[in-house]
Parts: structure tokens; C-alpha cells; sequence
């Protein structure tokens, strides 16, 4: 069975999570676009620190019998992972925007230069 | 090329005088932004027409310039908030009074932009939209999407205090008031729907009017089924947050 301190622990360190996220949001620092897969990570962790039982039975499934919180470590860094992985594709494509955009720019600055 | 003669004077030529502009954001719709920018003329010829292409692969551009349509060319698909925003930024910068939307897909028709103008013009409202659900049009579309469209419609209402019936509708009218807010900041997917509550935290005046919408003539739909359900989800969220967001500042003047 897991302590109710982690339980409590894990569960507050998602709430903080939540809000930090909504707070980002709200001074428009982040998009909702990217906040998105953050906020679900914060409401499973969330969900499932509160839900012991739940966090047991997961736990069984796979196989981890002496320490049920482990499963709270592997989802939690398999969220990150995934987000890491959104990231990198999201960082490909403003790099291939911004390439546009030098070449654009450049173009447009050699146009105005022989018209001068 | 010849003007076409018409016997009857289009419908909307000189009843304003405020120095207007149609936006017509447009994403690989070479077939159908020809007649749409037609279709403004026939309706009114002094609207001058702005295309904004949302980097279009096909010769969505080149259609919109040999009909001397002013045409603004992104380097690559910003989506309908971006490409619709630039729009409005080309209206601000050029002193434009009076704007309104019709999308380049060809699904709003022009004849109607009358009933839009209406109440702009007559000083009543800062934004006039065009609604498929205000009155039984009898709008088709799929059931899936009328049920969104309906959750949107009914938090949106919730939100703004006043029924709002079509909040997707990107078929609007606007006064310069309007365009000086949205060229400074407009959102992202489902504009429109974020705009309502924009709109109504900076204490513009907001109408709906009943309009029928065609199906769209060619291309497809930018927004698939999945999508759809994300979209749903962030455009939530969006509003949620956006009610607690400070207001941002619209844009100055030029002296």
C-alpha cells in the first residue's frame, strides 16, 4: 500500500503543477496549445495520488509489487518524455519557419536595395 | 477587361460612404476566391478587397491579383487566426472605418452582406456577426459539429451574458473600433469563439443577424474529426482562462 504521505505529497506537487500551468496561461507566457499535454499530465498524476487504490491496482499490472509510488515516477516521466517529443517537433517547425523567414526577409532587402 | 454592365445598381454601391474593405482569408482556394471576390464586387464595388493568402500551395494568389485584389502573401500557414488577423492589420494600417470577413472558401455569401452592414453602419453595434442558427435557416452540417458548435454557443452565452447562437461564425462585419482591437491581438484556432469573449470584456457591442450559409464550393474543410475534439478542449480552456486574462491594449492611432 502506498503512505498517505507520499499520497498527499504527490497529490499537492500535481495541484501546484495545475495552477502553474493555468497562471502561465493566463499572463499569456504559454499557449494553450502547449499547456495542453502539460495540464494532463498534472490531472493524472493528480488523479492518481488520490486514488490509492487505483495506483494499487495499476501497480499490479505491472508488476510492481514492494513499491506501488514507483508507478507515480514512470508515469510521470513518461509525460515528460512525451512532452519532450512534442517539443522537438515543434522546434523543427518553427526552424524550418524561421529559414523561410530569413530567406523572405533577405529577398525582400535585395529588392529594396536596386529599387534604391 | 470590360466591367459587366448590369441594368440594376448592386445592392450595397453608395449607400455609405465610410472607406471599406472586405478580408477574405483564403488557404488553396484558387476556384472558389475568384467568384467570392466577384460575388463583394457585385454586391458593392467600392469595397476595395484584401486576399490574405495563408501560404497557399496552389494559385489561390495569383486568381485574387488579376482580379485586382490587394493580396498579402504569408510565407507559410499561420491558420484562420493568423491569416484573418493580418487582415485586420492591413485594414488598421490603411485607415480603413468599416471591415468585414468572407472567407475564400466561397461558404459566406456576399449578397448577404447587407443584413451585416445594417446595424454597423447605423452606429448600433461595434461587431455584427453572421449567424446560421439565429433563425431556422435550416443550416446542415454534421451532427458532431452542431453539437460543438451548440456546448461552444451555450458556454460562450454563459460567458458573455447574452445569448450568443453561432460563436464559430466567421461571417462578421466591423467598425474601426473593432479592427484596432483584433489587429492587435486575435486568437489562434476558433477564433471567433475567443473573440466573443474578447469582445465582451473590452465592452464592445456585439450583434448577431440570421444568414444562410452555402456549402463550401470547392476545397476542403480545414478541420478534421479528431481535430475537432482538441480544438474543442483548447478553445475551452482558452475561454476559461481568457476570463481572468488581462485586457490587452488595442491599437493607437496614428497622430
Amino acid at each position: 500500500m502506498t503512505p498517505l504521505t507520499v499520497s498527499i505529497v504527490a497529490a499537492i506537487a500535481s495541484v501546484v503543477l495545475i495552477l502553474v500551468v493555468l497562471e502561465l496561461i493566463r499572463s499569456r507566457r504559454l499557449r494553450e496549445r502547449y499547456a495542453l499535454l502539460w495540464l494532463l499530465t498534472g490531472i493524472v498524476l493528480l488523479a492518481l495520488s488520490v486514488w490509492r487504490s487505483g495506483l494499487n491496482t495499476i501497480a499490479g499490472w505491472v508488476g510492481i509489487e514492494t513499491y506501488p509510488p514507483a508507478v507515480l515516477f514512470a508515469v510521470g516521466a513518461l509525460f515528460v518524455l512525451l512532452v519532450l517529443l512534442h517539443y522537438s517537433t515543434v522546434i523543427s517547425k518553427l526552424h524550418d519557419q524561421n529559414t523561410v523567414l530569413a530567406q523572405r526577409l533577405a529577398l525582400l532587402e535585395q529588392q529594396l536595395r536596386e529599387r534604391a | 477587361m470590360a466591367e459587366v454592365a448590369t441594368e440594376t445598381r448592386p445592392p450595397g454601391a453608395a449607400a455609405i460612404a465610410l472607406k471599406r474593405i472586405a478580408i477574405v482569408p483564403a488557404f488553396n482556394e484558387q476556384e472558389s476566391v475568384t467568384h467570392v471576390i466577384e460575388e463583394i464586387r457585385a454586391f458593392d464595388p467600392d469595397f476595395e478587397v484584401v486576399v490574405v493568402d495563408d501560404g497557399s500551395t496552389d494559385g489561390t494568389a495569383a486568381a485574387a491579383a488579376r482580379l485586382g485584389a490587394h493580396v498579402v502573401r504569408l510565407p507559410f500557414n499561420l491558420g484562420i487566426g493568423g491569416a484573418v488577423q493580418t487582415g485586420f492589420r492591413y485594414a488598421f494600417e490603411h485607415g480603413f472605418e468599416l471591415a468585414v470577413r468572407v472567407d475564400g472558401d466561397g461558404q459566406h455569401d456576399p449578397a448577404q452582406l447587407g443584413l451585416l452592414l445594417g446595424p454597423v453602419v447605423a452606429g448600433e453595434a461595434d461587431i455584427v456577426v453572421g449567424s446560421r442558427f439565429a433563425s431556422d435557416g435550416g443550416y446542415r452540417s454534421s451532427r458532431s459539429r452542431r453539437v460543438g458548435i451548440s456546448i461552444l454557443a451555450k458556454t460562450v452565452s454563459l460567458l458573455v451574458r447574452r445569448r450568443v447562437t453561432d460563436p464559430t461564425s466567421g461571417f462578421q462585419a466591423l467598425n474601426r473600433r473593432a479592427i484596432a482591437l483584433f489587429a492587435a491581438d486575435y486568437p489562434h484556432d476558433y477564433p471567433e469563439v475567443e473573440a466573443a469573449l474578447m469582445v465582451h470584456k473590452h465592452e464592445l457591442r456585439m450583434t448577431e443577424v440570421p444568414v444562410h450559409m452555402r456549402e463550401r464550393s470547392a476545397g476542403q474543410s480545414s478541420i478534421g474529426a479528431l481535430a475537432s475534439v482538441y480544438y474543442m478542449v483548447k478553445v475551452l480552456l482558452a475561454l476559461f482562462v481568457g476570463l481572468f486574462r488581462k485586457n490587452v491594449t488595442p491599437l493607437e492611432e496614428a497622430r
